[in-house]
């Protein structure tokens, strides 16, 4: 559906050149949402904006449907681009007007009647929830509401694919739960293809079935999301997947607490991460009935992602060192990844080594 | 009501029908110079605005081109203006005196001062909903009209008013080269022949109509804001 194919942006002034883009390619199928996530200034709302040439590539291809877009005319561009859906952080309403003349804005001269226009709008805001907004301007919605209207206008001319620059980051996160929940609706819905820019993980890991992890103008890692969760491969990776699972916060709170300094001999702080079908609560109860170790469960979290829970744990186990290192052994037998994060007052460093 | 004005204005109750005439001839530049001046200085900063750096139909030259000439007229000052261009006057009107000749120095006066107005007022409509209408597959006519001109529709009814008062203060020094108007009447009767009622009425009469004009303005701007 997208093809970046070796997209390189360069922003030249007299004193100095910034390459905000470097050799990057990736393809986005049909009806993927494909996530890009970064830290500011990594170059990912660059590179969005490249999908649809509003910023020209200094260099490299863009296919969008199988069409190279570097090649067309101006005049051909816009007529792509209106098969084309964007929508950005500040939602960028037209505020003169009223919320049903910016949905009809982009159906100017699109061969429809003033009527069917009229029928279409309608047909959008009801989509987008803002059916009885119609006649409001844009300053007296709430954010939440101004994106949703963003959104009606993006897909006005039913495009195939939507770009979402930011979309949520200026939204509260009841309101971004809700904006992610209607574009995975609209993905379901309309077949709808769309690419996700953000520097939130928690946006990615909640509606992204792809992902790919910018740093400094690269694309470091990209991959399928669950894949991503559970093997990065990057630092940079593995540190986005932790805002998003909290579980940094979680031993760094765990490790904070007091009882949890006075490790004796016997015990270990693990971290357990498992994917899929190893559900841990069977397991952890047999390392009892097996080895005789006691599983003192300090944190736990599951996320879903595309239908696979994985699942993040910060336990101690408590009992003879053969018998725990047994315990560990089966555990990993099960696809149960441990990593010892405490033991006898030495605290192993959480992002020294990645969870493997 | 006679008897008022004869005793407290005596010389403005003897030339009544000048006054009158006076308020016309300045409505009168005023309303055809802000005609001519309007659209030029429209057309004059929406190319100010589309040219410029990130501008829709970025232009180096064009800008610096434009920019620089608007700079220059507007550095001139008027009263020199009325002298420096009378032969273009005569060219264009046949005459380089009286009120209708008196115009082509308002424009060229005010166009450069309305388009600079225009220029800051477009680049306040927000950049990001010009590269929404972009991603929307607008073309740069389109965006002008259906963006700029819309979106920026306030505040070019703002800085309209401001230039339209801004132009009342020039048509009063129109009076040097015969344009007549109520500036002119204040400097030939009231100053000239020490007739400080005659002064005191072309001020009072200028006041209205500045505060008239703003009052409007004012209304249209809150009207057309949402």
């Amino acid at each position: 559906m997208i093809e970046l194919k070796n997209i390189e942006v360069t922003f030249q002034n007299e004193e100095n050149s910034v390459q905000a883009v470097k050799d990057v390619s990736l393809s986005v199928e049909k009806g993927d949402i494909y996530g890009i996530v970064g830290y500011s200034g990594a170059g990912k709302s660059t590179l969005v904006r490249t999908i649809n040439l509003l910023q020209r590539p200094t260099a490299g291809e863009v296919f969008v449907n199988g069409k190279n877009l570097s090649v067309l005319t101006s005049d051909e561009l816009r007529t792509e681009r209106k098969k084309i859906g964007m929508i950005f952080q500040h939602f960028n309403l037209m505020r003169q007007r009223t919320v049903a003349d910016n949905v009809a804005y982009p159906l100017y001269k699109s061969g429809l009647s003033k009527l069917e226009i009229a029928n279409k709008v309608d047909e959008l805001l009801k989509l987008v929830g803002l059916a009885d907004k119609k006649e409001a301007y844009p300053s007296q919605l709430s954010g939440g509401q101004k994106q949703r209207v963003a959104i009606a206008r993006a897909l006005a001319n039913d495009p195939e694919v939507l770009l979402c620059d930011e979309a949520t980051s200026s939204l509260d996160p009841k309101t971004t739960a809700s904006i992610l929940d209607l574009l995975k609706d609209l993905n379901k819905k309309l077949a709808l293809t769309i690419v996700i820019i953000t520097h939130e993980m928690e946006v990615v890991k909640e509606i992204c079935n792809k992902v790919a992890v910018m740093e400094d103008g690269e694309v470091v890692e990209q991959g399928d999301l669950v894949s991503i969760f559970t093997s990065p491969k990057e630092k940079l990776t593995q540190e986005f997947i932790n805002t998003a699972t909290h579980i940094d916060q979680a031993a760094e709170k765990v490790l904070n607490h007091p009882t949890l300094l006075n490790l004796t001999r016997e015990d270990v702080l693990i971290n357990i991460t498992y994917v899929g079908e190893s559900t841990s609560s069977p397991l952890i109860a047999s390392l009892y009935a097996r080895f005789g170790i006691t599983t003192n469960i300090l944190y736990g979290n599951v996320e879903i992602l595309q239908n696979t829970p994985i699942g993040n744990l910060i336990v101690v186990l408590s009992g003879e060192e053969s018998k725990r290192e047994e315990a560990i052994a089966y555990l990993e037998s099960n696809q149960v990844n441990v990593k010892t994060i405490k033991h006898n007052q030495n605290v192993i460093s959480f992002n020294q080594e990645q969870i493997v | 009501m006679d008897t008022f004005l004869e005793t407290y204005f005596p010389n403005v109750y003897d030339i009544q029908e000048e006054i009158v005439n006076s308020i016309w001839e300045t409505l009168y530049m005023v309303s055809v110079t802000a005609l001519i001046a309007g659209v030029l200085g429209i057309l004059l900063g929406i190319t100010l605005v589309v040219t410029e750096e990130d501008g829709i139909l970025e232009s180096r030259q064009v800008y610096n081109f434009l920019e620089r000439a608007v700079n220059v007229f507007r550095s001139v000052p008027f009263i020199i203006m009325l002298a420096l261009i009378a032969p273009i006057t005569r060219l264009l009107v046949g005459t380089s005196i009286g009120t209708t000749a008196a115009i082509v120095p308002l424009v060229v006066g005010t166009v450069p001062f309305y388009s600079k107005q225009i220029q800051n007022a477009l680049l306040e409509v927000d950049q990001g909903v010009i590269e929404a209408a972009e991603a929307m597959g607008s073309s740069p006519v389109e965006i002008i009209f259906r963006v700029y001109l819309k979106e920026g529709l306030p505040s070019i009814i703002r800085v309209s008013s401001v230039t339209i008062v801004n132009l009342i203060g020039l048509t009063t020094m129109a009076g040097a080269i015969g344009g007549g108007g109520l500036g002119n009447l204040a400097i030939a009767r009231g100053y000239n022949r020490n007739q400080a009622d005659v002064t005191l009425v072309s001020t009072a009469v200028i006041l209205i109509i500045v505060f008239a004009t703003q009052f409007i303005g004012n209304r249209l701007v809150k009207k057309t804001s949402h």
